[in-house]
C-alpha cells in the first residue's frame, strides 16, 4: 500500500491525491477472527477524525471502525457486502472497507506510518 | 502494556489440557475464572465446520464434576428428585439425563447432566456448568441428607468428541469397547490402553459425540492420542457457542437464569411425566401452574432477514414498535451461512414465522420467529 498511515485503532488511511482508502489492518483482521458482516457508511457521510464510520461483525463480536480523518465519504466497498471475508483476505487490498474525501489533510501527519505502527504493535504485543 | 502471565496476574485457573493448548496456538481468555482457547489458528468459522464434517476435540474440564453417594439408588435419586424436576428415581443404570437445579421460585440456578452409573448402587454423577459449580456445590451441601454425600471432582478433567466421525475414532482407539452401538445418553466406563474413562454418548453440538471424564493426569495424553487421528481437530469456545447456538441448546447465563423457568425456557421435555404430575422439587407448584395454563413468555429462535447479526441484549420488537421481548444469545451460523439468535417473547409471539424486529445499533432490523434448531440434530439413533 503506498503510504498508508495507520491509528491506534488500527484503521489505515492510504492517500491517493485528496481521497483516502479506509480499512483495517491485518493485525486487526487477524485479532477479530472471520468476518461474517459489514456496515459500510453511506456515500455523502460526513465524517470527523475519530468518528465511528463502519462496523465489522465477526462471528462472536461487532467491532467499531472509527474514520482515521475527517471528510465526505465518496465510495464505500460493496463487494463486502457479499464478501465480507476479503476483510480477512486481503484486508489492505481488496477489504478496504471505504473512501473518503479529506477536508483536512494535515490530519494525516498525526498518523502513525508503516515503520511507527509496526513499532506500536509490538509495544502492545 | 506487560507481557506477564495472565493466567497468575488474574488468578485464572488451568486445565489439564493448558499447556496443549499454548503449544497448538490458541488464543486463550478468562471464561468462568479459568484461561480457556477460544480459538485455534484455524478460526471459529473452520472450527464449526470441522466439527459438523468429521471431529473436533473440545476440552471442557473447566465444567464441575462430582459425585453424589447414598446408601442405595432410591435415597440418592430421591435426594437429588427435591432439586430437579425430571426423574431421577427411574433412571436405569448406564443412562443420563439433563435437567436442571430449581429454586424456591421455580427459578433454573444450572442445568446439568446426571448419570446413573452401571453396578454402583446409590452413586449418581453430574455435570455442571463452570460458571455455576460453587452454586451448585453449596446448594448440595446445604440440602442432601445426612446420608448422601457430596464428593467434588477436582482431579478429573472432561474432554468432549463431537462430531460424525467422533465414534468411528473412539472405537479405533479401544476396539473390544464396542462404541459404536452405545445408545444415545447411555454411559459407562471403559479403558483406552489401560486408563480408565467414564463415556456418555452426549455432548453441546447437535452431533454425535461423546464426553469423557478421566484422570487429570491421563487428559493430555489422551487429547494427543485423539488429536493424532486424522478427522479430529482441536475446537475452542468460540465455535462451542455457535454449534450449541445453532443446535437451539440453552447456555446458562442467556436462556436461563434463576427468573426464568423450565417450561418458559421450553424444557418441558425434560420433565419427565411422573415429576409433573407429582411435583415434590423446589419450585413446582410454579412450574406445573405454566404446564396447565401456558408460560407468559416463551424462549424462541430467530432468523434474521438480512445478514446483519443481533446479539445478547437486543431488545425484539412486534411490527408496531413496541417492545416484546430480548435476545439472549446472538450470532452467525457457519453451517446455516445466516445471522441467528434466541430470546424470548410474549407467548402470544412465539409461533414460527411470527415477524418481529431486533433493535441493533438504533435500526430495527427485520426477522421472524423460526423454529429451533436451526441445523438438524444427528444424534446416534441406533439401537
Amino acid at each position: 500500500m503506498s503510504q498508508a498511515r495507520y491509528s491506534k485503532d488500527h484503521e489505515y488511511v492510504a492517500v491517493e491525491g485528496d481521497v483516502g482508502i479506509v480499512g483495517i489492518s491485518d493485525h486487526a483482521q487477524a485479532q477479530l477472527g472471520d468476518v461474517v458482516f459489514v456496515e459500510l457508511p453511506a456515500i455523502g457521510d460526513k465524517l470527523a477524525a475519530g468518528a465511528q464510520a463502519a462496523v465489522v461483525e465477526s462471528v462472536k463480536a461487532a467491532s467499531e471502525v472509527f474514520s482515521p480523518v475527517s471528510g465526505e465519504v465518496v465510495a464505500r466497498n460493496s463487494a463486502l457486502e457479499s464478501e465480507p471475508s476479503l476483510i480477512n483476505e486481503d484486508a489492505a487490498g481488496k477489504g478496504w472497507i471505504f473512501k473518503i474525501k479529506l477536508s483536512n489533510p494535515a490530519e494525516i501527519d498525526a498518523l502513525m506510518d508503516e515503520a511507527a505502527y509496526q513499532d506500536f504493535l509490538k509495544s502492545i504485543a | 502494556m506487560t507481557s506477564s502471565d495472565p493466567s497468575t496476574a488474574l488468578d485464572l485457573l488451568q486445565t489439564p489440557l493448558h499447556a496443549l493448548h499454548v503449544e497448538l496456538g490458541a488464543r486463550m481468555v478468562p471464561f468462568a475464572g479459568y484461561e480457556m482457547p477460544v480459538q485455534y489458528p484455524a478460526g471459529i468459522l473452520a472450527e464449526h465446520l470441522q466439527t459438523r464434517a468429521a471431529a473436533g476435540l473440545f476440552d471442557v474440564s473447566h465444567m464441575g464434576q462430582a459425585l453424589i453417594e447414598g446408601p442405595n439408588h432410591a435415597a440418592s435419586a430421591q435426594a437429588l428428585e427435591r432439586l430437579c424436576p425430571a426423574d431421577i428415581v427411574n433412571l436405569a443404570p448406564g443412562r443420563q439425563r439433563y435437567t436442571q437445579f430449581l429454586n424456591e421460585d421455580g427459578g433454573i440456578i444450572d442445568d446439568l447432566m446426571v448419570t446413573r452409573p452401571v453396578g454402583e448402587d446409590g452413586r449418581l454423577s453430574l455435570v455442571v456448568n463452570a460458571s455455576r459449580k460453587a452454586v451448585d456445590f453449596d446448594l448440595l451441601r446445604a440440602k442432601l441428607p445426612a446420608d448422601v454425600r457430596l464428593t467434588v471432582l477436582d482431579a478429573q478433567a472432561l474432554i468432549a468428541l463431537q462430531g460424525p466421525k467422533a465414534a468411528s475414532v473412539l472405537a479405533r482407539l479401544a476396539p473390544r469397547e464396542n462404541i459404536e452401538a452405545m445408545p444415545f445418553m447411555s454411559a459407562r466406563a471403559m479403558q483406552f490402553s489401560g486408563v480408565e474413562a467414564h463415556v456418555s454418548r452426549s455432548g453441546y453440538t447437535g452431533e454425535d459425540g461423546f464426553e469423557i471424564s478421566l484422570a487429570a493426569v491421563s487428559a493430555d495424553a489422551f487429547a494427543r492420542r485423539l488429536l493424532a487421528e486424522a478427522e479430529v481437530k482441536p475446537i475452542g469456545l468460540g465455535a462451542r457457542d455457535s454449534l450449541r447456538l445453532e443446535a437451539g441448546l440453552c447456555l446458562y447465563g442467556h436462556e436461563l437464569d434463576e427468573a426464568i423457568d423450565p417450561i418458559e425456557a421450553g424444557l418441558n421435555w425434560s420433565i419427565q411425566k411422573r415429576r409433573r404430575i407429582e411435583g415434590g422439587f423446589s419450585g413446582a407448584a410454579r412450574i406445573q401452574a405454566a404446564l396447565a395454563t401456558g408460560p407468559k413468555r416463551k424462549r424462541v429462535g430467530i432468523r434474521l432477514a438480512g445478514r446483519a447479526p443481533a446479539r445478547d441484549g437486543a431488545e425484539i420488537v412486534d411490527q408496531a414498535g413496541a417492545i416484546i421481548g430480548i435476545v439472549t444469545s446472538g450470532g452467525f451460523g457457519p453451517s446455516v451461512a445466516a445471522p441467528i439468535a434466541m430470546g424470548y417473547v410474549g407467548a402470544e409471539f412465539a409461533t414460527s414465522g411470527t415477524p418481529i424486529g431486533l433493535v441493533v445499533r438504533g435500526k430495527t432490523l427485520a426477522a421472524d420467529v423460526a423454529a429451533l434448531p436451526f441445523h438438524p440434530h444427528a444424534y446416534y439413533r441406533g439401537q
